[in-house]
């Protein structure tokens, strides 16, 4: 195993284009050596992003809006007061996954490129409406983050391309984000569900929802019907039920050892209502 | 395979090491630096007995590369005590038992060190959380728990 470590993306591109064996890019490591371990993967080209000046930082936009470097890990996510005050669902998402020692080195990017259905930190990218930047040997381009993940372990980037960095739009007045999943234990599992839930108010009415779920389907679902239930509404328990049976309604889970369809199927929904009294609190404060 | 010079600083000493690329942090510190006080219990990141700082940051060196230290950081088990001097959290592990086999006991220690030092006086439930990747397979939580909130108040003086 060749290991390089790139100044640009640019670089870690061509380092790419050139190898003729597999492949692999790492960043907080805590998916890629673990698969290296377990001889899932022996890459015979390693590339390290870490050393690409701009990868660990988190960035105001001039719009409002945040750009978060695909380095940053979760406890330096967690440590950002000011996107913590805009983004609190995204951030509790991502403090989600894995242990403190993992949180020192998991990022936003690792986990959405792992590409599990039940990756902590997806839902609420997903809800905030979150972008990332791809760039690969023909250019670059934008993909919103629900594009990302097509199946579980798989993503839409084509082989040479690079995710460069995670944007999330400006946040504005009256709005707020959370994230739930239904674990077992305390800490420290995988989700046997997730959702998301980011809403912007007017007064007391809802004027925009997104609505994500994980650990579902083979990818982290965007629902339009779970929005659709709650625009317009004050969020009263009319609204919070039509928003419960939409969740229930897009939930297409296979049973496994981490919980039975049904159950996942009813969970969607109480999870759904729960993160939306979460991200309507935030809205108000 | 071509070895990698890599250069770091471990509890305050400049270190140099050739590594494998293969081989991890965790290889690196306990076969070339002779740093066995880490230690590896899965090698997967699971059970944080390989805990040490990194660039003041708690991670699992197992899950880090060896190469990946060049520049780095690096505070270890074996920076813990001052001389003959331990440190409290390490007395205070004596005192309370709070150690069986001892093999995940560096772990909790360093994990210990780094959440006192991001928050002086915390609660029980923020205790067991922020340890919660820290597994001990003799079972003696409750008197792991006891001595770091022991520790915590001696060291902010209120014992």
């Amino acid at each position: 195993m060749r290991y390089h470590a790139p100044a640009t993306f640019d670089e870690a591109i061509a380092i790419a284009a050139g190898a003729s064996g597999v492949t692999r890019y790492l960043a907080g490591g805590t998916d890629v050596l673990v698969q290296l371990r377990a001889g899932m993967v022996t890459p015979d080209d390693l590339i390290d992003l870490k050393k690409i000046p701009g990868t660990h930082d988190i960035t105001r936009l001039p719009d409002g809006g945040w750009r978060i470097g695909i380095a940053v890990s979760g406890a330096e996510l967690g440590a950002h007061a000011e996107l913590v005050a805009d983004w609190p669902g995204v951030v509790e998402g991502m403090e989600l996954v894995g242990s403190t020692q993992v949180q020192g080195r998991a990022t936003l990017t690792g986990n959405l490129c792992n590409g599990s259905p039940a990756a902590d930190s997806v839902p609420g990218l997903v809800a905030a409406g979150a972008t990332v930047t791809i760039q690969g040997p023909n250019g670059t381009r934008e993909l919103p983050v629900e594009q990302v993940p097509v199946k579980p372990g798989k993503t839409a980037l084509e082989p040479g391309e690079i995710i460069t960095a995670i944007t999330l739009p400006a946040r504005g007045k009256s709005a707020g984000d959370a994230y739930l999943r239904f674990i077992p234990r305390t800490e420290m599992d995988i989700a046997v569900v997730g959702c998301a839930v980011s809403l912007v108010l007017d007064g007391d009415k809802v004027t925009a929802a997104r609505i994500s779920l994980g650990a579902v389907a083979p990818t982290v679902l965007l629902v339009q019907d779970c929005a659709d239930a709650i625009i317009g509404t004050t969020l009263d328990d009319a609204a919070l039920d039509k928003l419960a049976a939409a969740a229930s309604a897009a939930a297409k889970p296979i049973s496994d050892k981490r919980g039975p369809k049904e159950f996942r199927v009813d969970v969607a929904g109480v999870l759904a209502r729960r993160a939306a009294k979460i991200a309507y609190e935030r809205a108000k404060a | 395979m071509s070895k990698i010079h890599v250069q770091a600083t471990v509890n305050g000493d400049s270190v140099e090491f050739l590594a494998d690329p293969r081989e991890t942090l965790l290889d690196c510190l306990r076969d070339h630096l002779d740093l066995t006080g880490a230690k590896e219990g899965c090698g997967t990141g699971d059970c944080g007995a390989c805990s040490v700082m990194l660039n003041g940051r708690l991670v699992s060196s197992c899950l880090v590369l060896g190469v990946e230290a060049e520049g780095a950081e690096i505070s270890t088990i074996e920076g813990m005590a001052d001389g003959n001097e331990l440190h409290p959290l390490q007395r205070k592990f004596i005192e309370h038992a709070a150690l069986q086999c001892g093999f995940c006991t560096p772990g909790f220690l360093v994990a210990a060190k780094a959440l006192l030092e991001k928050n002086p006086d915390p609660s029980e439930s923020e205790i067991r959380f922020w340890l919660a990747g820290n597994l001990c397979r003799c079972t003696g939580y409750d008197k792991i728990v006891r001595a770091v909130q022991d520790a915590a108040a001696e060291m902010r003086g209120a014992a």
